[in-house]
């Protein structure tokens, strides 16, 4: 039986990891190679890289710390951030990343979308989402890195995302990101019971039983959490046990 | 021990050469005909879409090449399916070294998606290529097409419906799912491949 994925999420800046909250106040967290490799020894179903900094100086940078990455661990994982152009992504794929995430590029332009589709498989193309519950009650696309406001609501960029070709959505919710206080739960499962694509969701998790409420209520295929693995505050086995325990299948 | 990675338009090439040198095992990524007949084993990786990756390799003759092969040849993912007798994506006449036939999923119900993403359970494991791998390892699968269950499978797993997730006939293997990504199981599949 297929199983939930639970994904760490490893902010890179300066080749370190790095984490902040409500996108804000960074701080230093360890060395992306082992950390990713810790996080794939402990169960970890996936690991997704994002570089934080991504500017054209940093992407060689960026190839080689994935190259290593590439070599140290057996599990899938994703990189994002900064990624504009087809040399962008075949860098990272030759390097080793299994998939890229992309973000503001992709809404400037989505024709990026389908081209990537077409040249490398829709199976690699990650779509991240930041979104931000408004007073209106509507649910609004954010871009870099939560800086600039757009009019796009999450599911009209959604739904226009996945007939272009994005394999996978990965939706984090700016309202829940760093409170520890649960996931997004009714966007997360609009998204999920909608969309024919694979959701994600990031932002908020706190707890086991937030994880817990993210697959059952909020229908994701998948959970990304950074903070809480990062200062050991949850242990992936001891998540992956309690879900299975309380019958979400889950690779053990 | 020569070991082959036959170059082609695929996607996880590196992935599964990188997988190759973290068991400590170099490998050579080729699409010279001489060199991919003279290794003592050849991988047939495959990330991609069945037409353009059946034309390519046309193109080149390595169709033939690898039907011929008769040292142990192993099929990963779009590998294993161009190995299968037809596709359905995009109506591809493939290698016909397996007689089964390769399907797009079909959804049940909105909660379905396909493409198939993420980890899921191997069962009624035959072959040496599975020593040592209990039944219900998990395995990292992404595809939207499928196996169909057949003389020649030596695994199964769930999706939908019961399929074949590794096909075995003489020399040929194939696995659906990625060994490359599935962490220790992935690594014991591809030993045990490497001491077939």
């Amino acid at each position: 039986m297929l199983t939930k994925r639970i994904i760490p999420c490893l902010d890179i800046k300066d080749g370190r990891t790095v984490k902040g909250i409500n996108f804000e106040q960074i701080r230093d967290v360890g060395d992306p190679i082992e950390l990713g490799a810790f996080y794939a020894e402990q169960g970890a179903d996936e690991l997704v890289f994002l570089d934080i900094t991504a500017t054209v100086e940093k992407r060689k940078t960026l190839s080689e710390l994935v190259n290593k990455i590439a070599h140290k661990i057996n599990i899938p994982f994703t990189v994002g951030g900064g990624i504009k152009t087809e040399e962008d992504v075949t860098v990272l794929l030759q390097n080793g990343a299994d998939k890229i995430s992309v973000n503001t590029a992709a809404v400037l332009d989505p024709t990026i979308i389908n081209r990537f589709a077409r040249n490398f498989g829709s199976q690699c193309v990650v779509l991240a989402i930041d979104i931000k519950c408004e007073e209106d009650n509507n649910w609004y696309v954010y871009l870099n890195g939560g800086r600039t406001k757009t009019n796009k609501l999450v599911m009209d960029w959604a739904r226009e995302a996945v007939d272009l070709g994005v394999g996978e959505i990965l939706l984090t919710s700016m309202n829940h990101d760093g409170t520890k206080q649960g996931f997004a739960l009714d966007i997360t499962a609009q998204l999920a019971e909608t969309l024919p694509v694979p959701i994600i969701a990031s932002g908020g998790g706190g707890n086991e039983q937030h994880f817990y409420d993210v697959f059952t209520q909020g229908k994701a295929d998948a959970a990304l959490a950074a903070s809480i693995f990062h200062y050991k505050e949850l242990a992936i086995p001891d998540l992956k046990k309690y879900l299975h325990d309380k019958g979400v299948s889950i690779r053990l | 021990m020569n070991i082959v990675i036959i170059q082609y338009n695929a996607g996880n090439i590196q992935s599964v050469l990188y997988a190759l040198a973290r068991l400590g095992v170099e490998a050579t990524v080729t699409d010279n005909v001489e060199t991919i007949q003279a290794a003592d084993k050849v991988i047939f990786p495959g990330v991609g879409e069945a037409s353009t990756a059946m034309q390519y390799l046309q193109e080149r003759a390595l169709d033939k090449v690898v039907k011929n092969l008769k040292q142990p040849v192993f099929g990963i993912c779009l590998g294993m399916q161009l190995m299968c007798a037809y596709s359905e994506e995009n109506n591809t006449t493939c290698l016909d070294i397996f007689e089964e036939q390769v399907k797009l999923f079909k959804p049940t119900d909105a909660t379905i998606k396909v493409p198939q993403i993420g980890w899921n359970t191997i069962s009624n494991l035959k072959s040496n290529l599975f020593k040592g791998v209990p039944e219900e390892s998990y395995a990292y699968f992404v595809h939207g097409y499928y196996a169909a269950l057949g003389d020649h499978t030596i695994g199964t797993a769930q999706y939908i419906q019961p399929y074949s997730c590794a096909l075995h006939k003489d020399n040929f293997y194939g696995v659906q799912f990625h060994p490359e990504k599935s962490a220790k199981v992935g690594e014991q599949i591809i030993q045990n491949f490497l001491s077939l």
